[in-house]
């Protein structure tokens, strides 16, 4: 099968490979590049649990073809936070937002985007904005307050600087 | 202070937080390579020809596999764990030879170098089939003339089973001032943990060793099945392996057909095979849950006191019997129909039915919340026709405290409970009583509030062995643990237990370090590998903390007992005169003369001065077989809102009162009810396995399944009380299902309490919008108008 060259930056770092056109770019992060923290939970773009950093975007890994990330940037899990937990990571552990762990990643991502956008979001805003993840064993409620706790904590920190 | 009780943040979540959590489709071995299989599209067929070769020329394929080739490798029929006394066992195969039962069935196994290029490759395995005359609905299937799946099972009964006593509950219902009767359906529920089911077999010829790593919860009990069981190798040449698994639910209990494909396979090719589940393979092939048809009753006197309960059940048990299929819908089901209540006599048949559907087994709650929804919804309808409050029936009729320990006429003896006092906690977290006032005001003005009650009983740690056993159990239902002091100190705990979410590795540490006297840090918690556990039975049915982890207790016991001996050696006093703090074995009545937990651990492994005839070391194993099972209870209450003009429900308020003895850890807790309770909110609502007619499944992704996310559920609010359990050395019960068990009616009461003023007297789940818009349309043709 016909291959393609791609150049992609990922966490920061940036790469070279030639890759078949069918490629998910989730199975590109995941076989490729060994970063196996982005999970695939659906095959069909409904469960988030793929879900990574394109040019500061979120957005499910398992829709997009490698080479549709060609000359642009992805963050992944494993990129979130150089050493120890940023907030939101930090946020997850101090409410229980986590249980498997399976979710986990792509929840991260979905609420680190989330507060780049909204910094100060309400309870409501927060559950909206997770409806594309899918969580089968907090029910959410550890999420949510982690999310909540994160924002507080990163406007805090903000408000310092 | 202690670490048990305290909300201590988990051990586990660096590593999933950070992406370096480990699950089975993460691993690579090298020499690698993939398999697809190619799955039946009809729910019933007869296999007249399957022509491999177009697949075998594909690229990178390396090989494709048949029913016949597994036949010719010895492969027996997948193992049943639950035998009862009427048991019809139609032989499961791992790839189907000649005849199909169910869409998603196994007919071949593609091996290719990449995943894609054997999933390229099973498009191309033709296979001749011969339609035949399925059945999935259950009342058809047991109907006269339904076609009929297998031989061995005339009429599609796979068995017939009855508890209680028919003929107190005939006088009971004789005498009775009123009788309410319910028909009802538990529909079909597809597990979803958010790991897609997953495998990776090796095989080393040089040494006959099998690996396999696979999502499971008791990967012993999944070592046994397939060495022995299905594939005839010998028991201790294979070792599973069970890494981080992505959740379960039950739905990784049980030995799967792909998982003995790929050890085949791998053995075949000569190279580590990996298969992991698409989603829509989860959908067919992981063991679904409920499936339930029953007519029950209940009789009364006339002050509303229960006389007896009568409950006739169909349990489809799919197109064969998964692992504990049988158990479920009988002793996991018929046994806790007398929940909190003290019924005099109950009587229940389940007749299990085969159908060309997916195999049904345990999924969270596993017959216990099927139990518990008949008597919470027949506790409303009576009350709406004796015309009281429902929380002033319920009163009426609980097992009191002082009750204890209290037999039902199904079996079970409850070890300890304290019903009203939950119950009175919910009502007031809930604000019951002005919740009802609010409820009449916002009637008049045309709004539509409902409120339900959910008083529950789960039963977990089923035990003791030797009373399983008499059951039909095919195992025992103890728990292993193996507590390994190192020369430095540090401990480390192997248990049998298996952790897919729950947080055993903190909740088991606080406890071990407690203890022991060391911190959190200084323990590790070895689990889900048969390489480096004892043989432990794993965590299902919410018996992590009551057997597992008493295993544990009992095996830091001996290991502090051995240590006791060693100090009072070394301090030349007697072991009783010693007394260990904070670990340190200090002698009574003698400030500063003592050693300390380290110091032993390193004397033992020294051996240079251990009493005459002590074996070096510090280490213990035990084995927990508890007297009892524990029985965790609690009551909820869910409040909605019901729009006639849609038929939506909007859930306002979720109010979870819950019991599950002393707490280890009370953020465990509150996750393990938040995610037990939007299950059964969602049983509720949302989900439903749906087959037409043919027996193909309709539901195969998220675009048909309706799964709960965030912005359906509100805030869980929480309250406890603590009831020790006489049963385990730390009193704990269990927590895993309880909020499965108990969310589901709370809900359905709710709904109902709501459209009471449309005369709509119940509705099967999930109520959706439509099914509630109809039934109100039925009664009331101009309401919504």
């Amino acid at each position: 099968m016909e291959r393609v060259a791609i150049r992609v930056k990922v966490n920061g770092i940036e790469y070279r490979h030639e890759v078949e056109p069918r490629t998910l770019l989730v199975h590109y992060i995941r076989e490729t590049l060994g970063l196996t923290g982005t999970h695939v939970g659906c095959d069909t773009s409904q469960c988030g649990a793929c879900t990574v950093l394109l040019d500061g975007k979120a957005v499910k890994s398992c829709t997009l073809f490698a080479v549709q990330a060609d000359g642009r940037e992805v963050l992944t899990v494993e990129g979130l936070s150089r050493d120890g937990l940023h907030p939101v990571q930090e946020g997850f552990r101090e409410k229980h937002g986590l249980q498997c762990g399976f979710c986990t990643p792509g929840m991260v991502l979905t609420a680190y985007a989330l507060l780049k956008e909204n910094p100060n979001p309400t309870e409501e805003e927060v559950r909206h904005y997770l409806e594309g993840n899918l969580c089968r064993c907090t029910g959410y409620q550890g999420i949510v307050e982690a999310v909540l706790w994160a924002a507080e904590r990163m406007r805090t920190a903000q408000a310092a600087d | 202070m202690p670490y048990v009780g305290q909300a201590v943040k988990r051990k586990e979540d660096y590593r999933f937080l950070t992406g370096r959590g480990v699950y089975t489709d993460d691993l690579t071995l090298p020499g690698m390579v993939h398999a697809a299989f190619v799955r039946s599209p009809y729910a019933h067929a007869r296999i007249r020809a399957i022509r491999t070769e177009a697949a075998l020329k594909a690229p990178g394929v390396l090989a494709v596999l048949t029913g016949e080739d597994f036949a010719r490798e010895g492969v027996k029929p997948m193992p049943v764990g639950w035998l009862l006394p009427t048991l019809k066992i139609p032989p499961r195969p791992v790839v189907a030879r000649d005849e199909v039962h169910h869409v998603g069935e196994i007919v071949a196994v593609v091996v290719a170098e990449t995943r894609a290029q054997a999933e390229d490759a099973a498009l191309l395995v033709e296979v001749e089939y011969e339609p035949l005359p399925g059945v999935a609905d259950l009342r058809k299937a047991v109907a006269p003339g339904a076609p009929e799946l297998h031989p061995e099972a005339p009429g599609n009964v796979a068995f017939t089973w009855e508890i209680g006593d028919e003929k107190a509950v005939e006088e009971a219902f004789a005498k009775a001032h009123k009788v309410v009767r319910l028909s009802l359906r538990q529909q079909r529920l597809i597990p979803n943990a958010i790991e897609p089911r997953a495998s990776l077999a090796a095989y080393n010829p040089g040494t006959g060793e099998y690996t396999l790593y696979t999502t499971s919860q008791n990967p012993h009990v999944h070592r046994l099945m397939h060495a022995a069981f299905i594939l005839g190798i010998p028991e201790h040449k294979l070792r599973v392996v069970a890494p981080d698994v992505g959740g379960a639910f039950g739905s990784k209990i049980f030995p799967y057909p792909e998982e003995a494909a790929v050890l085949v396979a791998a053995r075949r090719v000569g190279r580590p095979v990996k298969w992991a589940a698409r989603r829509t393979e989860s959908f067919l092939m992981d063991a679904h849950g409920r499936d339930h048809e029953t007519e029950a009753e209940m009789a009364f006197d006339a002050e509303g006191r229960v006389l007896g309960l009568r409950v006739r059940t169909l349990a489809n048990m799919g197109a064969y019997l998964s692992l504990f299929a049988p158990a479920i819908p009988t002793y996991l089901y018929g046994t806790l129909l007398s929940g909190q209540y003290r019924i005099p006599a109950i009587y229940c048949h389940v007749t299990g039915v085969f159908t060309n559907t997916t195999p049904v087994d345990a999924y969270r709650g596993a017959g216990r919340p099927e139990a518990s929804y008949i008597l919470e919804r027949l506790m409303d309808l009576a009350a709406e026709e004796f015309g009281v409050d429902p929380a002033d029936l319920r009163r009426k009729n609980f097992i009191p405290k002082d009750a204890f320990p209290y037999a039902t006429p199904v079996a079970l003896v409850y070890d300890s409970g304290n019903y009203e006092e939950a119950f009175q906690k919910a009502l007031e977290l809930a604000d019951y009583w002005n919740l009802r006032k609010e409820q009449a005001e916002l009637r008049a003005k045309g709004r539509y509030l409902g409120i339900g009650l959910s008083c529950y009983i789960e039963a977990c740690g089923i035990a003791p062995s030797k009373v399983v056993g008499q059951l039909g159990a095919q195992a025992g239902l103890w728990e292993s643990a193996l507590v390994r002091v190192a020369p430095t100190g540090k401990v480390e705990v192997y248990t049998g237990s298996h952790s897919h979410g729950q947080g055993h590795e903190t909740a088991f540490s606080q406890v071990v370090a407690d203890l022991l006297g060391v911190s959190l840090e200084d323990v590790e918690i070895v689990h889900g590998d048969t390489g480096r556990i004892p043989f432990g039975m794993g965590t299902y049915g919410s018996r992590s903390a009551p057997v597992g982890l008493s295993a544990v207790v009992r095996a830091v016991e001996k290991v502090l007992d051995k240590a006791r001996r060693i100090a009072a050696h070394l301090l030349e006093v007697a072991p009783e005169d010693l007394e260990y703090r904070e670990g340190r074995f200090e002698v009574k009545g003698v400030p500063g003369k003592a050693k300390g937990f380290q110091e032993v651990a390193l004397q033992a492994y020294l051996a240079h001065n251990l009493p005459e005839g002590m074996e070096p070391g510090l280490e213990a194993t035990a084995f927990f077989d508890p007297s009892n099972f524990v029985f965790p209870f609690g009551t909820h209450v869910a409040v909605v809102e019901v729009f006639p003009e849609t038929g939506e429900v909007k859930l306002l308020r979720y109010v979870a009162v819950d019991d599950c003895g002393p707490q280890i850890n009370p953020l465990l807790v509150k996750g393990q009810v938040e995610g037990g309770v939007v299950q059964g909110i969602a049983q509720a609502l949302l989900e439903e396995g749906v087959y037409d007619e043919n027996g193909q499944l309709l539901t195969t992704s998220y675009m048909e399944y309706a799964m709960p996310r965030a912005a359906h559920i509100p805030r869980i609010e929480h309250g406890y009380t603590v009831t020790p359990s006489p049963v385990n050395p730390l009193g704990v019960k269990g927590i895993g299902e309880a909020g499965t068990i108990a969310a589901a009616q709370a809900v359905v009461n709710a709904v109902m309490d709501a459209l009471k003023p449309f005369g709509v007297r119940h509705l099967d789940m999930p109520l959706t919008p439509e099914k509630i818009w109809r039934a109100i349309r039925e009664k009331t043709p101009v309401a919504a108008d």
